[in-house]
C-alpha cells in the first residue's frame, strides 16, 4: 500500500454557510438601523452600541478562557448579542449599566448554560428584562428625537407606547414618522423601515424563515383589531419589529420545526398584546419572547415531524383503544 | 401551502458534471491483473468456484452462493487464477478476492450465449444468471427486485435517470449514447413483468437526455419522461418513486408495496444488451474525475480493475492525491488507498489533491433547524445527534432513525459542520447492537 488517503465520513462536500457567515449576515442586517439610530439619537448611540459589542466579546472570551473551553468569539455570536442588547437600551443609559447588561447576557444567560446553542433564553432579551427590573428608571429615561430646521433635536418625553397607554393621543407621532424613524424608544426602535429592510435581507439570504415574523406581527395585528386598538400603531411602535424580526427568530431559543415556529410566534404576539393592553408595563415584547423562549423545549417535543412514508397510526390506535 | 406537484426537500449541491458530461465512455484496455471480490452486492457473499492455477474465460461463472439474497459473479477477463486473498471491501466488509493474471486475449467463455426467455419465470432466471445488481450504487440483486411477491399488482416501472450525485455522468452518457438499449430494456421489462406504465425520471439539469428520451419514447405505449427538479437527492428510490408517480412508499417497505419497480437507467440498458448477447455483468462504466486526475473522463473498465490502474489510464495523478472517493461526493466512501478493485455497483472514482480542513472543524450546534428542513424524509437529524450522545435508544427509535438513508443533506447544510450522517450510522449500529442483545425485542 503506497499511499494512505484521508478517510472520513460522507458527505465530502459542504455548503459555504457556517455559523460565522450566518452571524455576519445578521450583523449586516442590523447595520442600517445603527446608522438611523445615530442620526436620530446622536453619536452616543454609536458609543452605547460599541460598548455593548466590545464588552460582550470580551466577556465571551474571558468566560471561555476561565472555563478552559475553546475560544468562540470568531463565530460572531457575541457581537450579535452586543448589537441586539444595545438596540434594546435607551440612548441615555449609563455606560456601566450597558456593561452590566452585557455581562448578564453573555456570562449568565449564555456561557453558564454551555455557550452558543445551549442558552434557553435569548441573551439580549434576558439581559434587557434583567436591566428593566433592576434599573427601572435609567432603562426608561427616554429622549424623543424631533426633526427641526437645524437637524435633529432631542427632548425628554414619553415613548409612543407610553403615550398610547396614557391615552394621550395628541402628542403621538404620525404613522409615517414612526415608519421612517425619529420616535422615542430604544436605539433599535428608532425606525421601522431599516428593521424591515434588515429582515428582508435575512429572508433573502435564507438566514431566517418568514414564519416567525409574519405570525408574530400577524397575531398582534388581529388581536389589536379584536381589542379595538390601532393595529398598525402597535406593530410600528416599541420593540415589535426588532423583536419579531431579530429576537424571536434566534435559532437556539425558537422551535426547530415550522409548526413549532408558528405556535411560538403566535404565543409571542398574544402575550405582547395582553401586556400592552392589560398589563402595567407599556411594552411587552421582551417579556413575551422571554416567556415563549422558556416553552421552546416543550413546543419542540410536541411538534416533531412525521417522517415521509410513516402514517400516523399511533394516534388512531390510541383513540380506538380508548373507545 | 403547496400548489400542484409536491416535491421533497433536499440541497442545492453544486453539480460539477461539466468535466465529463460531454465525454462518451472510453474503453480501458484490460489491465495485467484484476482483483475480483466475492462480495459485490447487497446480501450474502459468493463462494469461489475456481481454484488457484485454473484458467478462466470472460463471462465464466466464478462465484455463487446458495443464499437467496446474493448475485453470481463472473470472470471479467481471460487468464489464470494466481491467488485467492482476503481483502477488506470499500464498505469495510471482509471478502475473498480472486486474483487473475490476464492473458490479454479476452477469450469469451462458451457458456456465454443469449438466454432463451419465454415467460416471466424464464426472465427472472436470466436476470439471476446475468449477475445484475442495481447499478445506481446500492447493489441490490436485480432478479429479486424484479420478482416481488405481489408482481400482478405491480403496474409501473420507474426508470431512475436522476443521477443526482455531483460529478457523476455515467447514467447521463447511457441515456445519450445508449438510448436504444434503454428503451429496448424498458420494453423487455414491460413485456415480461407485465407493467402497464413506465416513467423515466431525469433531473432537469440534463435537458438533452430529457429531450432525446421524450422523442424516442413518444411512440411507446405507457412510457413517459418526467423532469425532476435538480434538488439532491432526487435519485433516492423513495424520492423518485414519489415524484414520478405520486405514490408514497411506506416506511420500511419496498416499492412493490405501492405497485412500483424502480430500476436504474444503466441497469435497464444492461438488460437489453444481456438479452441480445448473454454476456453477464463483467464491466462497469465509471466517472473518473476530481482535482488530482489529469484527464477526467468516463471509463468502461472490467470488474476487478484497481483504482490505481483506473487513475493511470486517466493520465495518472496530476497532483499528490489526498482524498479518494469511491462513488459520488455526497454518499461515496473515502478509501484508504488506491489498491481497491472496481466492483459492480461502483459508478465513480473521484480523486482530490486537497481536503478542505475548514469543513472538518466542528462547532457547537446552534439549533438552526436546517438539517430538519432539508431532510427529504422529514427526519430530525439534530435530535438524532442529541439522542445518540445520550445513548437514548428509545428516543432514537421513536424518531425513526432507521429510516435515514444517509443521503448526506443534513451534514451538507450544517453550518456548525456537525457529522450528522456519521452520527446516524453510529446510532443505527447502537440500535442493531441492542436488538442483538435483546433478541430483536425492543
Amino acid at each position: 500500500m503506497s499511499e494512505r488517503f484521508v478517510v472520513k465520513s460522507s458527505p465530502h462536500i459542504r455548503t459555504d454557510v457556517t455559523t460565522q457567515v450566518i452571524m455576519r449576515d445578521v450583523l449586516i442586517a442590523l447595520a442600517p438601523t445603527l446608522l438611523l439610530s445615530i442620526y436620530a439619537f446622536g453619536w452616543r448611540a454609536l458609543l452605547v452600541t460599541a460598548v455593548c459589542v466590545a464588552s460582550c466579546v470580551v466577556f465571551e472570551y474571558l468566560s471561555r478562557l476561565l472555563m478552559k473551553r475553546e475560544n468562540t468569539i470568531s463565530d460572531l455570536s457575541a457581537a450579535v448579542t452586543g448589537v441586539l442588547l444595545a438596540y434594546n437600551l435607551p440612548v441615555t443609559i449609563p455606560i456601566w449599566i450597558a456593561v452590566v447588561g452585557s455581562f448578564f447576557a453573555v456570562v449568565v444567560v449564555k456561557q453558564l448554560f454551555g455557550g452558543i446553542g445551549h442558552n434557553f433564553i435569548n441573551p439580549a432579551i434576558g439581559a434587557r428584562v434583567f436591566l428593566l427590573v433592576a434599573f427601572a428608571t435609567p432603562m426608561t429615561n427616554w429622549l424623543i428625537p424631533q426633526q427641526t430646521d437645524n437637524g435633529v433635536a432631542l427632548v425628554a418625553g414619553a415613548t409612543p407606547l407610553a403615550l398610547l397607554g396614557q391615552g394621550n393621543l395628541a402628542d403621538m407621532p404620525s404613522k409615517w414618522q414612526m415608519f421612517f424613524g425619529l420616535r422615542g424608544g430604544c436605539l433599535g426602535e428608532a425606525a421601522a423601515l431599516t428593521l424591515i429592510l434588515g429582515g428582508i435581507y435575512l429572508l433573502v439570504r435564507g438566514v431566517i424563515q418568514p414564519h416567525v415574523p409574519l405570525m408574530f406581527l400577524g397575531t398582534m395585528f388581529v388581536l389589536a383589531l379584536l381589542m379595538g386598538v390601532d393595529p398598525l400603531y402597535h406593530i410600528l411602535s416599541g420593540g415589535a419589529l426588532i423583536g419579531a424580526i431579530f429576537m424571536a427568530t434566534d435559532y437556539t431559543t425558537s422551535p426547530s420545526t415550522t409548526k413549532g415556529k408558528l405556535i411560538f410566534a403566535f404565543g409571542c404576539g398574544l402575550i405582547t398584546m395582553l401586556i400592552r393592553v392589560f398589563g402595567n408595563y407599556p411594552e411587552g415584547v421582551s417579556f413575551a419572547i422571554f416567556f415563549m423562549n422558556i416553552l421552546v423545549p416543550h413546543i419542540n417535543a410536541l411538534t416533531r415531524t412525521t417522517p415521509f412514508g410513516v402514517l400516523k397510526p399511533e394516534k388512531k390506535q390510541a383513540k380506538e383503544g380508548q373507545a | 401551502m403547496t400548489f400542484g406537484k409536491k416535491t421533497l426537500s433536499g440541497v442545492h449541491a453544486p453539480h460539477n458534471k461539466h468535466a465529463t458530461e460531454d465525454c462518451s465512455a472510453v474503453r480501458m484496455p484490460v489491465p495485467e491483473k484484476v482483483y475480483i471480490s466475492m462480495q459485490q452486492h447487497m446480501g450474502a457473499p459468493c463462494k469461489p468456484l475456481i481454484a488457484k492455477g485454473d484458467t478462466v474465460c470472460v463471462g465464466q461463472l466464478i462465484g455463487s452462493s446458495d443464499a437467496f439474497l446474493s448475485s453470481p459473479i463472473h470472470s471479467s477477463v481471460s487468464g489464470t487464477v494466481t491467488d485467492m486473498i482476503e481483502i477488506i471491501n470499500v464498505n469495510s466488509v471482509r471478502a475473498v478476492c480472486v486474483v487473475i493474471e490476464t492473458d490479454g486475449k479476452q477469450t469469451v467463455d462458451e457458456s456465454v450465449k443469449p438466454p432463451e426467455v419465454n415467460d416471466t419465470a424464464g426472465f427472472i432466471a436470466a436476470m439471476k444468471a446475468s449477475g445484475l445488481v442495481g447499478l445506481g450504487g446500492a447493489g441490490f440483486p436485480s432478479f429479486i427486485k424484479f420478482n416481488p411477491k405481489n408482481l400482478p399488482e405491480v403496474d409501473t416501472l420507474v426508470v431512475n435517470g436522476a443521477e443526482c450525485e455531483p460529478y457523476i455522468t455515467t447514467d447521463y452518457r447511457t441515456m445519450i449514447d445508449a438510448w436504444e438499449d434503454v428503451i429496448d430494456g424498458i420494453a423487455i421489462l414491460q413485456k415480461y413483468l407485465d407493467l402497464e406504465k413506465a416513467v423515466i425520471g431525469i433531473e432537469k439539469n440534463k435537458p438533452k437526455a430529457i429531450e432525446l428520451l421524450r422523442e424516442k419514447t413518444s411512440g411507446m405505449k405507457g412510457v413517459s419522461v418526467v423532469e425532476l427538479n435538480d434538488l439532491y437527492p432526487k435519485g433516492a428510490e423513495k424520492v423518485i418513486a414519489y415524484e414520478t408517480t405520486g405514490r408514497v412508499i411506506p416506511a420500511g417497505k419496498l416499492p412493490n408495496e405501492v405497485g412500483i419497480i424502480v430500476s436504474n437507467v444503466t441497469s435497464v440498458a444492461f438488460i437489453s444488451r444481456y438479452m441480445k448477447t448473454g454476456m453477464p455483468l463483467v464491466e462497469k462504466t465509471l466517472t473518473v474525475d476530481g482535482s488530482a486526475i489529469a484527464k477526467p473522463q468516463n471509463v468502461t473498465a472490467v470488474i476487478g480493475t484497481t483504482y490505481r490502474d483506473l487513475a493511470e489510464f486517466c493520465g495518472g495523478y496530476k497532483a499528490e492525491p489526498r482524498l479518494m472517493i469511491s462513488g459520488g461526493p455526497m454518499m461515496g466512501t473515502a478509501v484508504l488507498s488506491d489498491t481497491y478493485p472496481v466492483i459492480k455497483s461502483n459508478n465513480a472514482l473521484l480523486v482530490f489533491d486537497s481536503v478542505d480542513e475548514s469543513q472538518l472543524k466542528e462547532t457547537a450546534c446552534i439549533r438552526c433547524g436546517r438539517c430538519i428542513r432539508t431532510c427529504p424524509y422529514h427526519l430530525m437529524p439534530a435530535n438524532f445527534e442529541a439522542a445518540y450522545q445520550a445513548r437514548d435508544t428509545a428516543m432514537l427509535r421513536k424518531l425513526n432513525l432507521p429510516l435515514c438513508m444517509e443521503c448526506g443533506c443534513c451534514s451538507f447544510v450544517c453550518p456548525a459542520r456537525r457529522p450528522l450522517v456519521q452520527t446516524n450510522r453510529l446510532g443505527k449500529k447502537l440500535l442493531a447492537a441492542e436488538a442483538k442483545k435483546t433478541g430483536g425485542k425492543s
